[in-house]
């Protein structure tokens, strides 16, 4: 039997993150995955990935679209969050709290929240057909 | 209203309804911003009715802490559940903000 599959698209507004967030965590609750996952992992994850897509990906751009896709599987909770830009090189991102400003910065801290709190975290490099991709993997707990 | 601000003299406190994300991150600073510019020094922010932060939230405190240090003040954190403790603790932004368990604490600290 295959995998119950949602589907989102939206356009590139910050705005419009928190109802898809929202409905994500209520699929996983359903689900059985822990409270803890369900108001944690999968929200703050989810939130990062989906404002890297608007903010980065579209340039804010609100006739790009961003495409949310949910897969509750046998293992856990698959997510892929597509927009339509070049895509970048996500193993080539390795900010951490070792880096020597850190403490300092505004920004750069999204990569590595969704690596702390996925079980695994990569991307598909754009091509003019998909455009570009994260996928997000939560083992149930 | 996603911020409630409270004013004693040069002490502000700002209620956080609801989650410091990406959507309000801009007016979270702003609002905090205007008060410091009006001679808030001490700055709490309370997470009472707060859930979990992002990443942009997070940078938001980073820059507001620095504004506020360099005008001669603090920003203090209240009232973290388990979940924003974590966040704090994983990005060791822990170590840059006092943390208190009530806004009362963190107003009456020295």
């Amino acid at each position: 039997m295959t995998a119950p599959r949602h589907d989102w698209t939206i356009a590139s507004d910050v705005e419009q993150i928190a109802p898809i967030v929202e409905a994500v965590a209520e699929l996983c609750a359903a689900a059985g995955f822990s409270s803890r996952l369900c108001r944690l992992n999968v929200p703050v994850a989810l939130t990062e990935a989906m404002a890297n897509a608007i903010m980065r990906g579209n340039s804010n751009d609100p006739s790009r679209a961003v495409h949310v896709m949910a897969m509750l599987e046998t293992e856990g909770l698959l997510l892929e969050i597509t927009d339509e830009g070049p895509g970048f090189d996500l193993g080539g991102v390795h900010y951490t709290p070792e880096d020597a400003d850190w403490l300092e910065r505004e920004d750069g801290r999204g990569v590595f929240l969704m690596r702390k709190l996925m079980d695994q975290v990569e991307s598909c490099c754009a091509s003019d057909a998909c455009g570009h991709t994260i996928r997000l993997r939560l083992r149930r707990a | 209203m996603n911020f409630e601000l409270t004013k004693d003299e040069d002490r502000l406190v700002v209620e956080v309804n609801g989650q410091l994300v990406v959507n309000n991150r801009q007016e979270f600073k702003q609002l905090v911003l205007e008060e410091v510019e009006q001679g808030a020094r001490l700055v709490v922010v309370d997470f009472t009715k707060s859930a979990y932060i992002d990443s942009s939230g997070l940078g938001a405190l980073v820059s507001l802490g620095k504004r506020i240090r360099e005008a001669g003040g603090e920003l203090r954190l209240a009232a973290l559940n388990e979940d924003l403790r974590t966040l704090f603790e994983l990005t060791r932004l822990d170590s840059l903000f006092p943390v208190f368990a009530t806004r009362e604490d963190a107003l009456a600290a020295r």
